[in-house]
């Protein structure tokens, strides 16, 4: 269609023991083509995956990169153990690049064949630099060692569209869809920060291209700032083996045993068959840990129009695959088939709609107060299409509802948007005026740390109250889980590297309900080793979920069944077998902290990795209002009584809200001493010589950036 | 449907069935490669073999299983990417694989075994059964 501007031959690497030992590097500034070699120094400090992509940024870019600096990268890579076919949650690729949310390094993961399709075309990692001066896409032809660059001013930009005519474009004829897989964003990530990257994967059976995100952080954003399009990857001839592992009879026994595991399990368990991620809302709102009206409370009576039920015997599909890479027999993806579109450029049409996973029902239900399974789907077929994070949108519009509530911003300043909490139609209208980049539409989507500092300076909000309910850290939205109650998880959503997301750490039920990390000392521990072990998944390649949206059936009985030993055991194994190697599980915790201290480095790097900036939106750690505070009155009263000596009984409400205040305040000081303590940082948040040469991870470049910081 | 039968009463255990289904598929007489296994539980013979009941199919993370005109469940060896999905979820543990197999592999209802077997233990029966 578009004119082919560059074209590159190359000898496709052939895959060892889970590495193609080849990288690619793309330059669209002047559309120069490189292959680099992996090293034994990156297998051996960085593993793959997310550390290689981190590596690479690192060295792209300096201290004075911003987002939208051409030398800025988004870099992508599968991991070793990415591409194999015999376990389930295989099939990731693995994103990092600065951020335009939060100006430090982001990382972020999606299903869908574009990561293994890549490495089977010979490419542990993609490097993507420069900035073109017109709307271009890259093709890259893993079968015949083809790379084109081709102008793509007349594709489409909306995903949904997009994908579904590129991979019609580089397929053959329709047995051929599945050999293709499309990276792209849409329409809102070149008005906002919030744009996300989407991974296509052809589905045979609805015969339509089906998405998986690398959501958080405005990679979609930054794809849109270097004019890039469309990433296409075609890699026909997918075989059980093409990792060439060392030893395919252990990852044949242990992903057999997995797949009847979950024949015998789920069902009895999290249902993730049936509904995937969403199996959980009930549950949240019952526990009060579902985000609703802008985190304000943690459920609602309501919850039940949008209980997983609702979606399971309504609107969703039942019964077909629907993994987002071969061999996921937890088969999580769901969707709802011939779903009509009420609003927006596309009212009429019957689409397929990805989801909606947990946090779609949380973040664009419950925490707008919009609980009708309907709009929350539409919304959810918005986001994607148009290339929005939906986390990022759901918290950010949660904040944005909330100061209109409270008269902080009015309905003019908002461009005649009504957006009071569970006004769908405002909400899709927001949507949409994102994707044309106009009115109130473009604000919003800068994300609520720039709109804190906008609604301040020319709305004339309260600045100490949007401090406190912008749920945001280090410029990242929250992801949909209230948690007011769990000072673990305080921790782990504010001290996380990129900002507050989960994929570091959940320790919700491990605090607050079973209560098995009372002290300080305990969290902390959970506080390393729940974020080492998870960073490790984003090293080899390998979805979260498996791990433990279902248990072997004896987990209780084992000593620590939050951790999942038998699983965890199943990674070493297959890493093993994939690669020859013979790590043990404390081995595997050392590859992760390696890049985990490296990323916290490369933040201090970025200017944004120090205790000034894990600190907590007071939203998180307790009740902000008066309304929040007496919707458990109860339980604060006890708090106050039990843990500060104090007589509720005699104190006004005001008086009540600030005393718990001061003390949450306090117990969060003592968890980031005890947390910064365990994981061999100083009290500033950083991470010592000392500790990055206990790990091999004493490079002169680190060392650089964190001995003045002492 | 057609589908693979077993008498118990019929049956010697001389496994002839199990030599004769690896030797046509796979040229060995190990019976690891064959999609009939015989169970001695003290001298009372059981077969195991694929029921051909579908369920494997609508699973299938390749959409490479399919049910053929003679209501026989196949595998379209060109689609299968052998992550091994439908052995663990046959609940019939009877689909089978070995480590030097690309796909894995099942009763087809192919005869060859009713052929071999001395007693007349085996059958192919076309029945009307409801698929699945």
């Amino acid at each position: 269609m578009g004119t082919i501007i560059k074209e590159y031959n190359y000898t496709p690497a052939k895959i060892e023991r889970g590495y193609s030992g080849k990288s690619l590097y793309i330059n669209v500034s002047d559309l120069r083509i490189e292959e680099k070699v992996i090293t034994d120094f990156m297998k051996e400090k960085f593993t793959g995956g997310k550390g290689f992509d981190l590596w690479y940024l690192w060295n792209a870019v300096t201290p004075e990169t911003r987002w939208d600096s051409p030398e800025n990268e988004i870099v992508m890579s599968a991991g070793p153990m990415g591409g194999i076919t015999q376990y389930s949650g295989t099939g990731k690729s693995l994103v990092a690049a600065i951020s335009p949310l939060t100006g430090i390094p982001i990382d972020s993961n999606a299903g869908g064949y574009f990561g293994p399709l890549l490495k089977f075309s010979g490419w542990d990692a993609f490097e993507l630099q420069g900035k073109s001066d017109k709307d271009i896409l890259i093709f890259i032809d893993g079968n015949n060692g083809l790379i084109q660059i081709e102008e793509a001013e007349e594709y489409p930009e909306d995903s949904h569209l997009l994908a579904e005519e590129l991979t019609r474009k580089y397929a053959l004829n329709e047995d051929d869809m599945v050999n293709v897989s499309v990276v792209c964003t849409g329409s809102a990530a070149k008005h906002g920060y919030m744009g996300m990257l989407n991974f296509s994967f052809y589905d045979p059976r609805r015969k339509v291209c089906r998405f998986k995100q690398a959501a958080r952080g405005g990679l979609g954003t930054i794809l849109r700032d270097k004019k890039v399009k469309a990433l296409v990857v075609k890699y026909k001839g997918v075989t059980p083996n093409l990792n060439n592992a060392a030893d395919i009879s252990t990852i044949n026994k242990v992903g057999v045993k997995y797949h009847k595991e979950m024949h015998d399990l789920d069902s009895k368990q999290n249902k993730m068959r049936q509904i995937g991620t969403a199996n959980t809302v009930m549950i949240m709102s019952q526990y009060d840990l579902l985000p609703t009206r802008n985190f304000q409370t943690g459920g609602d009576p309501e919850t039940v129009k949008i209980s997983p039920e609702v979606f399971i015997n309504e609107w969703l599909t039942q019964g077909l695959h629907d993994g987002c890479w071969y061999g996921c027999t937890m088969s999580c993806a769901k969707c709802a088939d011939h779903f009509l579109l009420t609003s927006g450029p596309y009212a009429g049409e019957r689409v397929t709609v990805d989801g909606p996973e947990y946090e779609c029902v949380a973040g664009l239900g419950a925490n707008l107060g919009i609980f009708d399974p309907q709009a929350i789907l539409e919304e959810n077929f918005y986001c994607d299409t148009y290339g929005i994070d939906l986390i990022s949108f759901a918290t950010c519009t949660a904040f944005i509802m909330e100061c209109y509530q409270r008269g902080q911003i009015t309905q003019e300043q908002m461009g005649g948007l009504d957006l009071r909490f569970g006004n769908k139609d405002a909400v899709l209208e927001l949507l949409h005026q994102m994707s044309r980049g106009e009115g109130f539409g473009k604000l919003a989507g800068l994300g609520i740390r720039n709109l804190k500092k906008i609604f301040v300076e020319e709305f004339g909000a309260d600045a100490k109250l949007l401090e406190d309910i912008g749920m945001e850290v280090k410029g990242l939205e929250y992801s949909e889980y209230a948690h007011k109650e769990s000072l673990a998880q305080q921790g782990g959503f504010a001290m996380a590297t990129k900002g507050p997301q989960h994929d570091e750490a959940w320790l919700i039920f491990m605090d607050m309900v079973n209560k098995q990390i009372p002290t300080f000392e305990d969290k902390a521990n959970a506080l390393y080793y729940f974020p080492m072990f998870r960073t490790w998944f984003g090293l080899v390649g390998l979805c979260k979920l498996p791990w433990n949206d279902i248990v072997p059936a004896d987990n209780h009985k084992t000593d620590s069944p939050a951790k999942v030993p038998e699983h965890v055991q199943n990674y070493v194994d297959i890493f093993n077998a994939v690669t020859g190697r013979n790590i043990d599980k404390d081995e595997l915790i050392l590859q992760s902290e390696r890049v985990y201290q490296f990323q916290r480095v490369f933040s201090v790097r970025m200017g944004k990795g120090e205790r000034k900036d894990d600190y907590a939106p007071y939203r998180s750690l307790g009740p902000v209002s008066r309304e929040e505070y007496l919707s458990r009155q109860e339980l604060y009263d006890k708090q106050l009584r039990e843990l500060q000596g104090l007589e509720p009984e005699i104190m006004d409400l005001d008086e009540k809200i600030a005393k718990l205040r001061s003390y949450r305040e306090d117990q969060y000081e003592q968890l980031m001493d005890a947390v910064y303590r365990r994981r061999g940082w100083t009290m500033n948040g950083i991470p010592t010589p000392e500790r990055l040469k206990e790990i091999g991870m004493d490079l002169p470049q680190l060392l650089e950036v964190v001995e003045p910081k002492l | 449907m057609k589908v693979l039968t077993h008498k118990q009463e019929l049956c010697i255990g001389c496994l002839d069935c199990e030599v004769a289904c690896s030797q046509a598929y796979f040229k060995t007489n190990d019976p690891n490669y064959s999609a009939i296994r015989i169970l001695n539980n003290n001298n009372t013979f059981r077969a195991r073999n694929c029921t051909q009941c579908g369920e494997c199919i609508n699973m299938c993370t390749a959409n490479a299983i399919y049910r053929d005109r003679n209501g026989v469940v196949r595998i379209d060896k060109k689609k299968c990417v052998g992550c091994l999905g439908c052995v663990g979820f046959c609940s019939e543990l009877v689909m089978f694989y070995a480590d030097d197999l690309e796909v894995p592999f099942k009763c087809i209802a192919c005869n060859i075994c009713t052929n071999a077997c001395p007693t007349g233990a085996l059958e192919v029966l076309v029945s009307q059964v409801r698929e699945k």
